[in-house]
């Protein structure tokens, strides 16, 4: 697989080039789209996949920062708890009289403090697995909507508030723009920066970074918390979708985010991955799963494909790489 | 050489895993659904709560056996788990499909509001069936049965089985579901306005409709409440979980249960007499008068107006009623399970 | 040789004393609980609660060896209702099954579907939350599949099946008898055999395992076929309890089971666990849950004190384990 230029610089050869995982991951959607369009004469309609993008992208906000937590070797399970909870704290703030654009506001600030709560309990405590923090948080956040919202919805939104997951800016949804838009700004981000390149380098090795004299645990927490962020954003566009919130939303979000990523190429070892593959892994899922309901799959095997789908992504790089060791190996022994 | 060797491997395996997908896909669509030579096929679609309910399965299956009865087209779907979100993605594909009804079981009374209105502006006609969507969302809903009804027959029942004296609690599912809660209303109602001096309810708790939780809601009722005589559970699993208790604990004729219940699931409660009786509906005839109200509304017989008619097959005719500002069509009262019919029930859902 | 006696002792004694914490907290709780209603410390509440604390107890033995091999298993709730149904509906097809029968079928179809999973993890080199994340799809999948939408109610079951779980001996509850039979076996595979510590050895240290001869590979396998077998025995055991087979039996449960390892100081860094902890952190999880209700705690409270519990053993853990290396480190130097 492609490695962080960071580390490793090789020659440009075209053939490795167009076997990156991106590149098998783009023919892959663009079989499934054939796939899904040979089956539904109504899938090839813009308005309709527009439509379909409109409804799968939300939780696709969560996937970048989720990416980045994955590279540097960790992981964030606590994610949809914080869509939960920030979402319930904008309802019920609004419903106490605070103007729509504060309440927005303070569920972007509430998913940021759940995101820094987050990353400062990982670095403080190193000894814990980042997954064993989260899966604790997770119950607490959740916990915590339940106090609030005792099992009710909340809603009554201003009108122009669904506007943002319903609404369409010449044909494009809105929420496809803004998921543009981060998309645009995360991969900068991670290819074009020093904080991307620190964050690779945490994911290669934690320690030889903290010895350079990067801040380590700086970066984690900032990570964390854009984790915390985007979360809330997911939160904002799940409430304008529904235009009402309940405590138990978006249940079982973390486990689509981080299938989302991984098939996208991120190693969970850390350390590797390219954030176009995540976006098109997001699309990949997203259609494949408006094809297969266009023509009335039904939904158990739908999760079976999708299970299948996710073990495949990481099965084929590891694969290649006991085939190439293997031949490794009886080179040698030749 | 050897790496694009690996590489078309695995593509091929990848591609060999949508190819066996291509042939469910094609078994299942076949089975779920059916098309007809009809000239004028309409599609209807019915959306329930979640998969894997034999409740909502008796529900679609009516649904279905009434579409293709006049000769249109069925598409019955549900989501995995019984969320929001998961109904939403369905309403969107079938609006990608360009399906002519859509009958919801809601899983959440308000949230489905936006989705359903751009069904609608899709000229596609909406109503929910079983468990409400709010009026702004659907044309008209399909009652199972009157909660007023519901709610009285439960706590007479429950006084009758205990002799007239004594404390009962009930049993709910989750704490926000609508239906639930209007019937508890409705209990609670009765039991003020009758001549229950000596009745008194407890408490309501909640077991989420999850069996573990209701089994451990069950016992802590019967740890809290020693001399509870009767425990009401307006919800399949709650019953059946304090059947299953009130069996284990050898406390049968010293606590009763009663409430809604499932026929097959309720059975051995019914005839081992750790239930007396109970209530429910048939699902089979909710979605068989949930296809006709569909049909009606596409042939454009009615709009979900007050005061509109219509005939639905076997059932009879049946008549748009209020239901506060919005409207309704009500199926009928609910019919009373108890040993002398169960036998001939328990099989058939 | 004096110095490591001295280690040994004071890492024993650190275990000894976070139990005794763990244990005196127990205490503390039910005193309180006892205080709040007198019902608590009666025959048939205790009753209650270890009959409905025993198949929690079971499936955390599986998952603590998982969590000590550095893996995580999610995929235990949908392995349960997979088997579960499966049992079910073969019962009920051949109502003079005998039960023990019954409960060997669904421990093989348990045990299969774990070895996939061990094969995926160990020999394609799949990160197991993520292998763990995909099957369980896949098997969610097969449950509602092979149930066809419906249930299986108790009266298509035969009495001797609903018997194993009502049946009782010597006044103890069928359930709580397995579980103590299985933490015996466990607690002697665990300690004294040469499989048993090998589960350590590749937990701790797999690179150094490997040299000194343990087969990494069938180490790992073997833990998540047991996991497996387990939580297929933890199927038949829930049906029989419940009288009912349903698709979506046990979703979710595997946060649970974790979070009683968890609690048992079963460290996620892999190599830690004892078999005496997680009976101490399932009965504090099984305390939780049969008194909250009992004291009357609104249930909206009931998910964020679990949280916050966790949350708070979880990191006085680390505290204290830090704070006895501290302790160990200032004597060495002396």
């Amino acid at each position: 697989m492609e490695k962080p230029k960071v580390l490793t610089h090789k020659e440009f050869s075209s053939v490795r080039y167009f076997l990156q995982w991106e590149w098998i991951l783009l023919i892959i959607f663009i079989l499934v789209n054939i796939m899904n369009a040979s089956f539904s004469d109504n899938y090839l309609k813009f308005d309709g996949l527009m439509r379909a993008s409109m409804i799968f992208l939300d939780k696709g906000f969560i996937v970048f920062p989720m990416a980045l937590v994955i590279i540097m070797g960790d992981i964030d399970i606590s994610v949809s708890s914080t869509v939960a909870l920030s979402s319930v704290v904008m309802a019920t703030v609004y419903n106490a009289g605070v103007p729509m654009g504060l309440a927005i506001l303070i569920c972007l600030g509430v998913g940021a403090l759940c995101g820094l709560i987050n990353g400062i309990l990982v670095v403080k405590f190193k000894e814990l697995a980042a997954v064993i923090i989260t899966l604790s948080t997770m119950t607490l956040y959740r916990g915590i909507a339940y106090i609030i919202l005792k099992n009710q919805s909340a809603g009554g939104f201003p009108k122009w508030f669904s506007e943002l997951s319903w609404g369409f800016a010449w044909k494009i949804p809105y929420i496809l723009i803004v998921f543009v838009f981060f998309a645009a700004i995360f991969t900068l981000v991670l290819h074009k920066t020093n904080f991307g390149r620190y964050v690779f380098a945490i994911g290669n090795n934690d320690i030889a970074t903290r010895f350079s004299g990067i801040n380590v645990d700086h970066i984690k927490i900032i990570v964390f918390t854009l984790v915390g962020v985007m979360a809330s954003i997911c939160a904002i566009f799940l409430s304008a979708k529904m235009m009402s919130t309940r405590p138990n939303v978006a249940s079982g979000y973390e486990l689509d985010v981080i299938a989302m990523v991984v098939l996208g190429g991120i190693s969970t070892a850390g350390g590797k991955g390219k954030m176009i593959g995540v976006i098109t892994a997001v699309f990949l899922l997203g259609f494949l799963q408006y094809g297969l309901g266009l023509i009335n799959v039904q939904s158990q095997i739908i999760i079976i494909i999708t299970g299948l789908l996710l073990i495949l992504a990481v099965a084929i790089p590891n694969i290649q790489e006991m085939i190439k060791n293997f031949n490794k190996k009886r080179e040698v022994n030749l | 050489m050897k790496k694009v060797l690996v590489m078309v491997l695995a593509l091929s395996l990848v591609l060999s895993l949508f190819a066996g997908c291509n042939k469910d896909d094609a078994e299942v669509t076949d089975k779920e659904v059916t098309t007809t030579e009809k000239e004028d096929a309409q599609v209807h679609a019915f959306i329930f709560k979640n998969t894997g309910n034999p409740y909502g399965e008796k529900q679609m299956e009516g649904f279905r056996e009434a579409i293709e009865k006049e000769g249109h087209t069925a598409i019955l779907k549900a989501p995995e788990n019984p969320t929001v979100e998961d109904q939403i993605v369905i309403i969107n594909e079938l609006i990608g499909q360009g399906v002519d009804s859509i009958s919801i079981t809601g899983n959440d009374f308000d949230a489905l509001q936006p989705a359903l209105e751009a069904a609608m502006d899709a000229g596609i006609k909406v109503l929910s069936a079983d468990s409400a969507v709010n009026p702004a969302s659907r044309m008209t809903h399909i009652n199972q049965a009157d909660p007023e009804l519901i709610g009285r027959v439960e706590v007479q029942a429950a006084v009758e089985m205990i002799g007239g004296s004594g404390q009962i609690a009930v049993l709910s599912a989750t704490s926000q579901a609508s239906n639930q809660n209007l019937w508890i209303e409705w209990m609670k109602t009765e039991l003020e306005e009758g001549d229950y001096a000596d009745v008194e309810l407890v408490e309501v708790v909640y077991g989420d409709d999850l069996r573990d939780k209701s089994v451990a809601e069950t016992e802590a009722l019967l740890q809290k409440y020693p001399d509870l005589k009767c425990i009401i559970a307006p919800t399949t699993v709650g019953i059946a979980a304090a059947g299953k208790v009130i069996t284990d604990k050898g406390l049968i004729g010293e606590v009763m249960v009663t409430g809604l219940g499932l026929p097959s699931e309720m059975a051995e409660y019914i005839e081992n007499g750790a239930c007396p009786w109970m209530y429910l509906w048939n699902p089979l005839d909710v979605g068989y008068l949930s296809g006709y109200t569909a049909m009606a509304l596409v042939d454009g017989t009615i709009t979900g107006a007050l005061g509109d008619t219509f005939s639905a097959g076997k059932l009879g005719d049946f008549e748009v009623i209020a239901d506060g500002e919005a409207t309704q069509v009500m199926l009928g009262a609910p019919y009373k399970f108890e040993p002398s019919n169960i036998e001939e029930w328990k099989t058939v859902y | 040789m004096d110095k490591v006696k001295e280690k040994v002792s004071i890492s024993e004694m650190f275990s000894k004393f976070r139990e005794l914490g763990m244990v005196l907290f127990i205490i503390a709780l039910i005193i309180f609980i006892q205080f709040r209603n007198s019902n608590f410390l009666t025959l048939e509440n205790i009753d209650d609660l270890i009959t409905n604390a025993a198949i929690l107890s079971i499936l955390a033995i599986g998952m603590m060896m998982v969590i000590i091999t550095r893996g995580i298993d999610l995929s235990i709730g949908a392995t349960l209702a997979l088997s579960g149904m499966s049992t079910a509906l073969m019962v009920s097809a051949n109502q003079n099954m005998h039960p023990v029968l019954a409960l060997l079928m669904g421990t093989v179809v348990g045990m299969i579907a774990g070895g996939i999973i061990g094969l995926l993890i160990a020999k394609l080199n799949i990160l197991p939350i993520i292998a763990t994340l995909g099957m369980m799809n896949v098997y969610r999948g097969f449950t509602f599949i092979i149930g066809d939408g419906g249930w299986v109610s108790a009266y298509q079951m035969p009495d001797s099946f609903v018997g194993i779980a009502t049946s009782s001996f010597l006044k103890v509850n069928t359930l709580v008898w397995i579980a103590i039979i299985l933490y015996i076996i466990a607690y002697y595979f665990l300690n004294h055999t040469r499989l048993g510590r090998q589960v350590y050895a590749v937990g701790s240290n797999p690179g150094s395992a490997r040299i000194s001869g343990v087969n990494n590979d069938f180490i790992i396998f073997m833990v998540y076929s047991i996991m497996g077998a387990l939580a297929g025995l933890c199927g038949v055991l829930w049906v029989s309890k419940f009288a009912s087979a349903q698709g979506d039996t046990a979703t979710g449960y595997e946060l649970s089971v974790i979070a009683a390892c968890v609690l048992g100081g079963v460290s996620m860094a892999g190599g830690v666990g004892k078999v005496s902890g997680i009976i101490i952190g399932v009965l504090l999880l099984g305390i939780l849950q049969n008194a909250l209700p009992l004291i009357n705690v609104s249930v909206f409270w009931q998910l964020a004190i679990q949280g916050a519990i966790i949350l708070f053993a979880v990191l006085s853990n680390v505290l204290i384990k830090r704070n006895s290396d501290k302790k160990n480190l200032a004597r060495r130097v002396l």
